[in-house]
């Protein structure tokens, strides 16, 4: 059951930490986020490292911790929401962020993965994230252009994964995973459960194991819940 | 009757908007009540931009799951008929075209359709998020706000001072006192509807851009 299968988150990230690197981490808020690969990077220390990703975890939770520990220099994101630790820093000047539309972040990560090194869009048209940036008349309409996202690891989770790398997402904590296990040089997943050749439908599987290189099991989902919302019970008559 | 809409009548009165069979992207705030405006028997699709379309109700509390969440990170459940996806795949929904109605909330509207919801420079800085996509690239788009702010402040503007979100895209305004056409293509904004004791001279007074009085 070897394969791509690691041992420890660790072994896992072996040889893969350098200061100044760009990491891609999935997630939106905080579902589907790589908690285990995380921790291990906030042990290691490594610093300096560029983050792309739709957020910055949350208070104590997730990519925040690389936040807290001064980790991160510059992050490519598309959203703070509540996160006052990423909105200080940003407004202190102590970390550069580089503000995407969500759509258009999307879009470059999966660019880069598919070697499409930009492309057009009318999002931002007008707006201050096209400032600078080439613009073009298509078919009477005006678009921008947007490069391509790429890093130099991307760490992804998953809710299973079989030893070649053939991975399964669960519900919405898909969201930029797979593309983001596209765009990097080394793509390391943590999956909540490993399972043998043969066990995942090949019709059913959400990413293709040639774009993931190591596998490791997710000893930390905590899995928070950001906006628990509830409803009533309907009375029984 | 007290005078104008509160935030459900204005969210009943976005539900007017929608149409049977539409794909719905909600926002944050009033326009996710308008979930609860759907008339029986319309099919209307709601899709969420972290990927996922054909939202249902929210959880019972021993039904949460902390991987089945909104866009405003909302708890929520899927229906029989839902589907889930990857952001690119949720975006390229949005960004080409196939998304009917986006209903979001805004800060500032332009009476040729501007509109300014993500930014106060200085003061407030909560990101992007999907509103730039879903105002550029949704076939309609309906705004919802107040229609004056916190300091009495008009909020329907000949020109935006805040940040745009996006340049010629609102279709239709919805405040706590009226119903607004925007003119995108400069024919300018129109009076579509009074809510319930607001008088035309009220609104003139209340905002800060023309508009024609073409109330049918």
């Amino acid at each position: 059951m070897k394969g791509k299968f690691c041992e420890t988150p660790e072994e896992a990230l072996d040889g893969l930490l350098v200061p100044g690197m760009t990491i891609m981490s999935g997630g939106f808020g905080l579902v589907g986020n790589p908690e285990t690969l995380i921790d291990a990077i906030a042990r290691d220390g490594v610093s300096r490292l560029t983050i792309i990703s739709n957020n910055c975890g949350a208070t104590g939770f997730g990519l925040w911790r690389l936040l807290a520990n001064s980790q991160i220099e510059r992050m490519i994101s598309s959203y703070i929401g509540d996160n006052a630790l990423f909105e200080q820093r940003v407004l202190d000047g102590a970390l550069a962020l580089e503000l995407n539309p969500q759509g258009t972040l999307a879009e470059r990560i999966r660019a880069g993965g598919a070697g499409i090194p930009a492309f057009y869009t009318r999002t931002g048209v007008g707006t201050v994230v096209a400032e600078g940036k080439p613009h073009e008349e298509i078919d009477g309409v005006t678009y921008v252009r947007e490069r391509w996202l790429r890093a130099d690891l991307a760490i992804i989770k998953a809710c299973r994964a079989d030893p070649e790398g053939n991975l399964v997402f669960r519900k919405t904590a898909r969201n930029f995973n797979p593309d983001m296990a596209t765009a990097a040089r080394i793509t390391v997943v943590e999956a909540e459960e490993l399972v043998p050749a043969g066990a995942l439908d090949p019709d059913h599987i959400h990413t293709p194991g040639i774009f993931v290189d190591r596998i490791v099991k997710a000893t930390i989902n905590e899995r928070r819940v950001e906006n628990r919302t509830t409803r009533a019970r309907e009375a029984v008559a | 009757m007290s005078r104008g809409w509160d935030r459900d009548a204005m969210a009943a009165r976005a539900a007017r908007e929608l149409r049977d069979g539409d794909y719905v992207n909600l926002g944050i705030g009033i326009p996710t009540l308008v979930a609860n405006h759907i008339p029986a028997g319309m099919r209307v699709t709601l899709q969420s931009e972290n990927g996922m379309l054909g939202m249902g109700p929210f959880p019972y509390d021993d039904e949460v799951d902390p991987d089945l969440v909104n866009a405003g990170k909302q708890t929520i459940t899927a229906l029989p008929s839902s589907s889930f996806f990857s952001s690119s795949a949720s975006f390229a929904m949005i960004r080409g075209g196939h998304i009917d109605l986006a209903i979001l909330g805004a800060m500032e509207v332009s009476a040729d359709g501007d509109i300014a919801n993500w930014s106060v420079p200085g003061k407030m800085m909560k990101g992007i998020g999907g509103a730039m996509d879903l105002v550029s690239g949704v076939r309609r788009v309906v705004a919802v706000m107040d229609h004056v702010g916190k300091s009495g402040q008009p909020k329907l503007v000949a020109r935006c001072s805040l940040p745009l979100t996006g340049r010629n895209v609102v279709d239709i305004v919805i405040t706590n006192l009226g119903v607004f056409a925007c003119g995108k293509r400069g024919e300018g904004m129109r009076l579509v509807e009074c809510a319930p004791g607001v008088s035309i001279a009220e609104l003139r007074e209340t905002t800060a851009a023309p508009f024609l009085e073409a109330v049918s």
